[in-house]
């Protein structure tokens, strides 16, 4: 089954200085429950892919279709995380789980009752009332995946939402978030820098080449024990041999542009 | 101290030790507040040594107190103002008309501020008009102003309103393009609509910004209303001042600039007071 759909899609930004063209004739077909990584050099269009699936940019050419159904603009079915947490400091956590929920209109008792359940679920509980200020890192992009959870997306988009972080913290999160999208069985499309994690994480990878971006070569993973931990997938010894290939084509891609 | 150094606590003996928990502390603590104690004790030296030297000139005939006038006059005539009754209504005056100039340059800012953030299209337009206002010597206003709305009170609340609205513009305005971008990614991508964005991100995020904006208006205002008062009114501190001055009672002047001062400061301090309670998430 086809969750998300990327047929044919230009994408082409104008500003004073001319066109951009940033992805060209992108296909991409992403199953139910599907973890994919998207691949690629800086500025390839990326965070233009997962803007376009999250109905926030329209495509110049091709279509986009969620569950078959063309998208027009942007739906719940679609929850988006960023790179930093985008807490609101003036909000304690629980409220600012109900942020996408108010947005929507959706903040009555059930729903936020849910979003309460969800900080509990995933360690929060103690933190309800708190500020953002009061947290660490790690555990404000937890309140920002809960934020996004809250809505009860299919589809979550998540573009390096572990980046900013220390490498401790984020090997912890990332385990966590990959143990909590599967439990919650989202179709998750995850954008990054770091062709570890897209292994440990994913189901799949996607590699774009340089600016316009195409898709330039696809991985599927399948590691031994992996058990779903990406923390086990580090150990895999299949890890290293996917890494060396997915790096070699990477950095053909940097040959390229210079 | 010395007695204490045998009790197993005795890091938190000593007045200047008090709340210590542990020797290194103390000491630290110790040495920060006899700190805080010397630049206390200085600055009221000061203040004194400059009260002391004013008075003592003027009696001495260094200085001639028909030009500075003197401490103990000053006093004097405070306290027959006072006594009078007519200090209260002076004061009052002043602070009203402040009051309600910085309060509507703040509030119609911000106003005027929310204008522009809304359409960009507004905005750019209006712009360079901005620029020549804010740099226009609002006081140069003044005649305008009186003409006008005749000489009294509105004219008074003009010129505390003009010289704090366009300032307020600029800053709330910054303010609100300053507002992380991703931010507002992320309320579109919830489907937020423009008013939902501004009513749950972008005036909560600038509050703190509209709050320093009150503060520098606080100080404007009082700055136009003292003008305003010097041009046309029959009350006020600003009236005092000029009065003293026109019948050469520099007593009254001294008199009035020091209860401004001490107003002033009030007014400040209360505002200062009301962003502590109201910025609670810090
Ligand atoms: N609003 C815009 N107007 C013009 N050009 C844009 C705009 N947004 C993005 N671009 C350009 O399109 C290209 C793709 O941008 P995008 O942000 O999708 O890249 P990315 O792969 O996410 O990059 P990064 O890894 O740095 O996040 C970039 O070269 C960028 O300069
Ligand atoms: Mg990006």
């Amino acid at each position: 089954m086809n969750k998300v759909t990327l047929s044919g899609v230009d994408m082409t930004y104008v500003n004073k200085s001319g066109e951009i063209p940033a992805l060209v004739d992108i296909f991409l077909n992403i199953k139910t429950e599907e973890f994919v990584s998207l691949l690629g050099p800086s500025g390839c269009g990326k965070s233009t892919i997962l803007s376009l699936i999250a109905g926030m940019l329209r495509p110049s050419k091709g279509q986009i279709l969620i569950d078959g159904e063309p998208v027009i603009g942007t739906s719940p079915k679609v929850g988006y995380m960023l790179q930093h947490d985008h807490l609101l400091e003036w909000r304690d956590i629980r409220r600012n789980t109900y942020l996408g929920l108010e947005v929507r209109g959706l903040a009555d008792k059930e729903h936020c009752r849910h979003a309460d359940e969800l900080l509990i679920r995933y360690g929060l509980g103690g933190f309800m009332n708190r500020y953002p200020s009061e947290l660490s890192g790690g555990m404000r992009q937890r309140a920002a995946l809960v934020r996004t959870l809250a809505l009860e997306p299919e589809v979550v988009l998540l573009d390096e939402p572990f980046s900013a972080l220390d490498y401790q913290t984020r090997l912890t999160l990332e385990e966590e978030v990959a143990t909590i999208l599967k439990q919650e069985h989202k179709t998750v499309i995850l954008v990054t820098h770091d062709i570890a994690e897209a292994i440990a994480m994913s189901d799949r990878i996607i590699v774009l080449s340089a600016r316009p971006g195409t898709v330039k070569a696809e991985y599927t993973i399948e590691l031994s024990g992996k058990n779903n931990s990406p923390f086990a997938a580090r150990q895999a010894p299949e890890f290293r041999e996917y890494f060396k290939e997915i790096w070699s084509v990477l950095e053909e891609g940097h040959a390229t542009v210079r | 101290m010395q007695q204490s150094v045998k009790k197993k606590s005795h890091f938190y003996s000593g007045w200047l030790r008090r709340g210590a928990v542990s020797e290194i502390h103390g000491e630290y603590l110790e040495q920060i507040r006899k700190r805080e104690i010397m630049i206390v004790t200085y600055q009221v030296l000061i203040g004194l040594i400059f009260l002391v030297f004013w008075e003592i000139g003027a009696r001495m005939g260094w200085i001639d107190p028909f030009i500075t006038s003197q401490p103990s006059k000053v006093l004097e005539t405070i306290v027959s103002l006072f006594n009078s009754g007519k200090l209260w209504i002076h004061i009052w005056t002043t602070v009203w008309e402040t009051a309600v100039g910085f309060l509507l340059g703040t509030v119609g800012g911000s106003l005027i501020a929310i204008l522009l953030w809304w359409s960009k299209w507004v905005a750019d337009i209006l712009e360079p008009y901005i620029v020549i206002l804010n740099s226009v010597p609002k006081v140069a206003l003044g005649p305008v102003f009186i003409v006008w709305l005749g000489s009294g009170t509105p004219a008074i609340l003009m010129m505390a309103l003009a010289i704090s609205v366009i300032v307020t513009v600029m800053m709330v305005f910054n303010g609100f393009n300053e507002v992380n971008p991703d931010t507002i990614k992320l309320m579109h991508s919830f489907g937020a609509s423009r008013q939902q964005i501004l009513a749950k991100v972008v005036l909560p995020a600038t509050f703190p910004t509209m709050i320093a904006a009150l503060k520098v208006n606080l100080g404007l205002s009082l700055v136009g209303t003292i003008v305003g008062e010097f041009l046309v009114s029959k009350e006020g501190l600003g009236y005092l001042i000029v009065y003293g001055g026109q019948v050469f009672n520099m007593s009254l002047v001294m008199a009035s600039v020091i209860i401004l001062c001490i107003v002033a400061a009030l007014l400040y301090y209360s505002v200062t007071f009301l962003e502590k309670r109201l910025i609670h998430w810090k």
